[in-house]
């Protein structure tokens, strides 16, 4: 006996949707998720992705739009008719139950036999190591353990659906890194689905197959960590993705998707991601692709800079008073004078979106 | 190394010895601010314990054995079936209106405390409470009397022919307990029942628990202390019901409690030791009962009713 999500082909959300009297938490999501697919619903607080997680559960109604588990709608089902799992921000664990007890619920709620849940709970303790405290309260183990409990509950009962909000967020940063590749062995494993919430890209990007990035309510951008990390559609993706230095551009000339413009009186080269015709750009790089040289177009003195062990981040303006975040291989000082440059194709063109 | 070693028996056996008297105290956790405990103390040994000691003081010298000790007054208690029936009575009343309480109660407030608008309901719920049970009473002989309004109205509607009883007899002191005894029933389990983190709730159902069983299998065992502890306080308060039985029961019958019997033998008889006697024996079937339900739900689980960290 193991364990093994039950079979299904895709779940899909069609035009999800869900207002709070006039607000619109969620606007038309529409996706598709295989199985075996581990998906990171990404987006800052407030963009929506906890309430699109509560919506998939049954535990907010949606107020448009419909759900389906390969053909069959489901969200008209209540919660407990979903057959889903969940893994709570703050573990929901049933503080008057055993470990062992608090992961046989759910089988116990579909009324197996005795020696099928025994038979479970045990495997299920032991993916998650826990064999040896099965039968504390959850209130005697540590938060760690309690993440692993919470998820071992919700996996046992076979879910072809894993839902999880935040579960790291509770933890220690050596903890949360522990967890992660916990979350992971376990996913493939049993082979579900994960819908996974958070708002650490980091997370995202090492969890995911595919990351659905949210902003207010609406999805902006769906692709594989190495396409959203490498080209984020959107200039608010980009920044959420890591590109700290957006700074707004006058467009000259274009050749290819490679674009030249002036950025205060310097002039750089990038490539034009989101089509746009406006001569009002928005460059976005990330601080490690902005390294100062000898003929880098930006000139720019230095305001702080911080050692990382390998190398240095700092933060430099330049004459027009524009901030950049940089990376340097070699010492720099406040109050220094530096070049810097990145090269074009890791400069993303976005328009300037319209004030 | 080793003349620390030699060295060291001789000074700790003195060491104790130096520790004072108030250090001693602190670290049994007595210290200056024990001594807030004062007024309270003296206000519980003044107004509880001396009047109660003293109540048992004088029920042990029975006024027909001209004030001599003897357990006269429990024996007499005991031997007239008009006099000991009275607790039987009373317990008949009071069980069965603080389990009706606690069973109205519950499903209430597990409604209530998802409202947006509790405070507003909590209010009138309360309102009973703080009118007090003898203008309660006048209500409800207004109301309930046979010539009120509920029997008016359903004879209006010919849902029946005859005024139907309900004061002056069992029922009418069974209403009253219920409509001053359920705001406080009712407010001590809402606040068991919002002390539940919802996620726990939530948890049950994505794990395919349906309403009856997250209700069996979450929320009664984390509010079973908490029942246990409302039953208890709410018994004791139906328990000593005085005001109502006369006023809307039959004092002389079927509602004749056990105070009536304690007012009956100190103010009527004024036989003030046999008053005292009844008293001490009113508050030792309290204590039984409570003792019952305490030790019953001993088992119950008493911990944080949340979910985890965080």
């Amino acid at each position: 006996m193991t364990i093994s999500a039950k079979n299904f082909r895709e779940l899909r959300l069609e035009r999800m949707r869900r207002d709070f009297g006039g607000l619109n938490a969620l606007k038309d999501i529409s996706l598709t998720i295989k199985r075996g697919e581990f998906i990171a619903l990404l987006g800052p607080s407030g963009c929506g992705k906890s309430t699109a997680l509560n919506c998939l559960a049954g535990l907010l109604p949606l107020t448009g739009g419909s759900i389906w588990v390969d053909d069959n709608r489901i969200d008209h089902l209540k919660p407990e008719d979903r057959g889903f799992g969940m893994v709570f921000q703050n573990y929901a664990l049933f503080p008057h139950m055993s470990l062992r007890k608090n992961i046989g619920f759910g089988l116990r709620m579909q009324k197996q036999p005795q020696a099928v849940i025994d038979a479970k709970v045990e495997e299920a303790l032991a993916l998650v190591r826990l064999t040896k405290q099965a039968d504390k309260l959850p209130g005697q183990i540590s938060g760690g353990q309690q993440q692993r409990v919470a998820i071992a509950r919700a996996i046992v009962v076979e879910p072809p659906l894993v839902l999880m909000d935040e579960p790291l967020s509770n933890l220690d940063a050596k903890l949360r890194l522990e967890m992660r590749a916990e979350i992971r062995r376990i996913h493939n494993m049993i082979g579900c689905s994960t819908i996974y919430v958070t708002h650490d890209q980091d997370e995202a990007l090492s969890l995911a197959d595919r990351i659905v990035v949210l902003r207010d309510g609406e999805v902006r951008q769906v692709g594989t960590p190495q396409e959203l990390y490498a080209r984020p559609a959107h200039a608010d993706v980009a920044e959420f993705m890591g590109y700290r230095n957006l700074l707004k551009a006058e467009a000259e000339t274009e050749e290819n998707g490679r674009l030249s413009m002036r950025v205060g009186t310097a002039r750089i080269a990038g490539l034009a991601v989101e089509p746009g015709n406006g001569r009002d750009v928005i460059a976005a790089l990330r601080p490690e692709d902005l390294t100062p040289s000898t003929d880098g177009p930006i000139a720019a003195s230095v305001i702080s800079a911080e050692y990382r062990g390998r190398d240095f981040y700092g933060l430099a303006r330049t004459q027009d008073g524009m901030e950049l975040w940089f990376r340097s291989d070699i010492p720099v000082q406040p109050g220094e004078a530096l070049r810097l440059g990145a090269p074009a194709e890791r400069v993303l063109v976005y328009p300037a979106r319209a004030a | 190394m080793s003349a620390a070693m030699e060295r060291a028996p001789l000074t700790a056996p003195a060491a104790p010895d130096r520790v004072s008297l108030s250090q001693r105290l602190a670290r049994r956790g007595l210290d200056v601010t024990t001594l807030l405990l004062m007024p309270a103390l003296l206000f519980v040994l003044a107004l509880f314990v001396y009047p109660a000691l003293y109540g048992f003081w004088l029920s042990l010298h029975p006024m027909n054995a001209n004030g001599v000790f003897g357990f006269g007054n429990y024996i007499s208690f005991f031997s007239d079936r008009y006099v000991y029936g009275t607790i039987f009575t009373t317990l008949e009343l009071a069980v069965p209106v603080t389990l009706v309480n606690i069973a109205l109660s519950v499903p209430i407030a597990l409604r209530v405390r998802h409202l947006r608008k509790q405070r507003l309901l909590t209010t009138i719920l309360i309102i009973p409470v703080t009118l007090g049970t003898v203008l309660t009473a006048q209500g409800m002989l207004n109301f309930y009397g046979p010539l009120g309004w509920f029997n008016r109205i359903l004879m209006t509607l010919h849902v029946i022919d005859a005024p139907v009883r309900l004061v002056h007899n069992f029922t009418g002191v069974f209403l009253s307990q219920i409509v001053s005894g359920f705001p406080f029933c009712f407010m001590l389990i809402l606040s068991y029942v919002s002390g539940i983190d919802p996620s726990l709730e939530q948890a049950a159902s994505m794990l395919g628990a349906g309403p009856a069983a997250r209700f069996r299998h979450i929320l009664l065992p984390l509010l079973g202390a908490g029942l246990a502890i409302t039953f208890c306080l709410a018994f004791v308060q139906a328990f000593s019901v005085f005001p109502s039985a006369v006023l809307v029961g039959s004092p002389s019958g079927p509602t004749r409690v056990i105070a009536i019997a304690a007012y009956h033998a100190a103010y009527e008889q004024y036989d003030y030791s046999m008053g005292s006697a009844i008293a001490i024996i009113m508050g030792g079937v309290q204590i039984i009962v409570v003792a019952i339900v305490m030790k019953a739900s001993a088992a119950l689980y008493r911990g944080p009713a949340a979910g985890g960290k965080g």
